[in-house]
């Protein structure tokens, strides 16, 4: 494989400073296009220098500095640009190379946030401007996040600025009384973000961004601007929470490991106990009133304190699932709550649920797991070919493959009933 | 300062009918409320008055008329409201005002000003 940029530690300076002070740059320049376009003129400046140079000590002021030059130059290039903008150009010499204090920047990232994740965008637009703007990945990039095309990303990337800025989208931190009503779209996008990465619907991990990471740096970047909403922590603790067991969940050959196989001693203990710390502060702050997210960390934090899977508190599971599916309903809680059910009633239980909720590839090879508990292998077999015929992830598939042999060689061979 | 056109679309009534008057009494207590920032404003009459018009070919050529509207919907354009606004969200605000938010549903559109 060849080196990707993205592992390259000049690159991922460079791409992460690049982002940090994007945001300070779109409300000095009064345009995000001009911005990013200066961003990125001062980004490859500094991959051409720093391989030769070294990082400098303070990478931040040099790109900062790069960039503001580099936006001087841009609009001496376009002379004809409207007023605004070569107001944007005083503005820049004015204030020479003095760094912005950190409040500014501050006020400039949420500002960010905000924009970019406005609801009159649509959710993938958002996912794409804050992969874009907060992260500095490329189109192709976050068009393998999206599974979109580079050229539809482009697309996509460009028609949201312009609507930006025809439709005057302020860019703007909302007001303290509004702050409750527009995060649930900024929380929206870093969850569908890590879920992007955490479960791809088809084929292997084919891209190089580490969506997961990419959104556990965000939430941590939220919850660090308003760490007094209760939202952004319980996202980040969300996301802490699940990514502490991400390594285990797939093995050195690519294949999936079941929460009942895995090896409780390689889940990250330093993300569980920030993750369940967290939770608890946000739940402190909601007077244990729990969203959505709120449920799902503590479903979360219930698996990362069991020390074994046969010690899972499943009557406690089953019942953070009861608010969430009655909160927040979705296929993907339904089905989570069957686990916990027949985990703590049995099978039969289990079963019964299932035959309430749409049938999907994952409800098939749940149905086919609670089958052979009753060793109704043939079954269990069919309902895996049934789950196999959907869209599934590579190690997924593998997996599903692996328990149907399993339990087609268990059918003909009842006398073996460990499964 | 930045202009937009609130259009509203809710089932296709006619306006003038008596069973509208209550409705059409709401639409006149926006238009009171917003007078500052409502640069222009009218209802229309229902879809089955509306005609489209097309020149076959090049300019100057055949007129071609059709009648009704020009997307059959369930939802018809019933009126517009030209508004003043400071950004999209001052505008969002102003146009969650209209019954026709509630009814159906309003397109806010940015409109492109001469410099």
């Amino acid at each position: 494989m060849n080196p990707h940029p993205a592992h390259d530690t000049v690159a991922e300076t460079v791409r992460i400073e690049g982002a940090r002070i994007l945001a300070t740059l779109i409300r000095t320049v009064g345009d995000v296009q001009l911005a990013e376009d200066a961003v990125q003129e001062a980004s490859l400046a500094a991959l051409g220098a720093w391989p030769v140079t070294g990082v400098p000590p303070q990478p931040r002021a040099w790109l900062t500095v790069t960039a503001r030059r580099k936006a001087v130059d841009i609009l001496r290039r376009e002379r004809a640009r409207p007023d605004k903008e070569r107001d944007g150009l005083m503005m820049i010499e004015l204030n020479g190379s003095d760094l912005p204090p950190d409040e500014v920047v501050h006020d400039d990232l949420l500002r960010l946030i905000f924009t970019c994740c406005h609801p009159a965008l649509s959710p993938p637009t958002r996912i794409a401007l804050a992969l874009r703007t907060l992260c500095g990945l490329t189109p192709a990039q976050i068009g393998g996040v999206l599974l979109a095309t580079e050229a539809a990303t482009a697309k996509r990337l460009t028609r949201a600025r312009q609507k930006i800025a025809a439709a005057h989208i302020p860019y703007r931190v909302p007001a303290e009384d509004e702050l409750a009503g527009r995060l649930p779209a900024v929380c929206g996008v870093i969850h569908s973000l890590y879920t992007a990465g955490h479960a791809p619907v088809d084929g292997q991990a084919a891209y190089d961004v580490d969506a997961c990471a990419e959104a556990i740096r965000l939430a941590e970047l939220l919850h660090g601007l308003l760490p007094e909403q209760t939202m952004p922590t319980s996202v980040l603790a969300l996301l802490l929470l699940t990514d502490a067991r991400r390594s285990s969940r797939v093995d050195d050959q690519g294949e999936v490991v079941t929460l009942d196989r895995q090896d409780r001693t390689q889940w990250d203990a330093a993300a569980i106990t920030r993750g369940i710390a967290l939770l608890n502060e946000s739940l402190l702050l909601t007077h244990g009133q729990a969203d959505a997210y709120q449920l799902q960390a503590a479903i979360a934090a219930e698996h990362a304190r069991a020390p074994s899977y046969a010690e899972t508190d499943w009557t406690e599971i089953l019942r953070l699932y009861d608010l969430l599916v009655s909160i927040a309903p979705s296929d993907a809680a339904a089905l989570g709550r069957v686990v916990a059910a027949a985990e703590s009633a049995g099978p039969a239980t289990g079963l019964a649920l299932l035959d309430d909720l749409p049938p999907s590839p994952r409800w098939h090879a749940v149905r086919a797991e609670l089958l052979a508990r009753e060793n109704r292998y043939a079954e269990a077999a069919q309902e895996l070919t049934e789950a196999l015929a959907g869209p599934s992830t590579r190690p997924e598939q593998q997996h599903r493959e692996r328990r149907r042999a399993r339990f087609l060689h268990l059918a003909t061979a009842p006398d073996k009933s460990d499964c | 300062m930045p202009q937009y056109l609130a259009l509203t679309y809710t089932a296709d009534v006619d306006w003038w009918a008596p069973e509208q008057a209550d409705e059409l009494a709401e639409y006149r207590k926006f238009a009171v409320d917003h007078a500052d920032t409502i640069k222009a404003s009218a209802v229309l009459h229902p879809t089955s008055t509306a005609t489209v018009v097309r020149v076959e070919g090049a300019r100057g050529g055949e007129v071609v008329t059709t009648d009704g509207p020009y997307a059959e919907t369930k939802e018809a354009l019933t009126g517009y409201y030209l508004i003043e606004a400071d950004d999209l969200e001052a505008a969002v605000r102003i146009a969650a005002d209209l019954p026709a938010a509630r009814a159906g549903a309003v397109e806010v559109r940015p409109v492109i000003l001469a410099k």
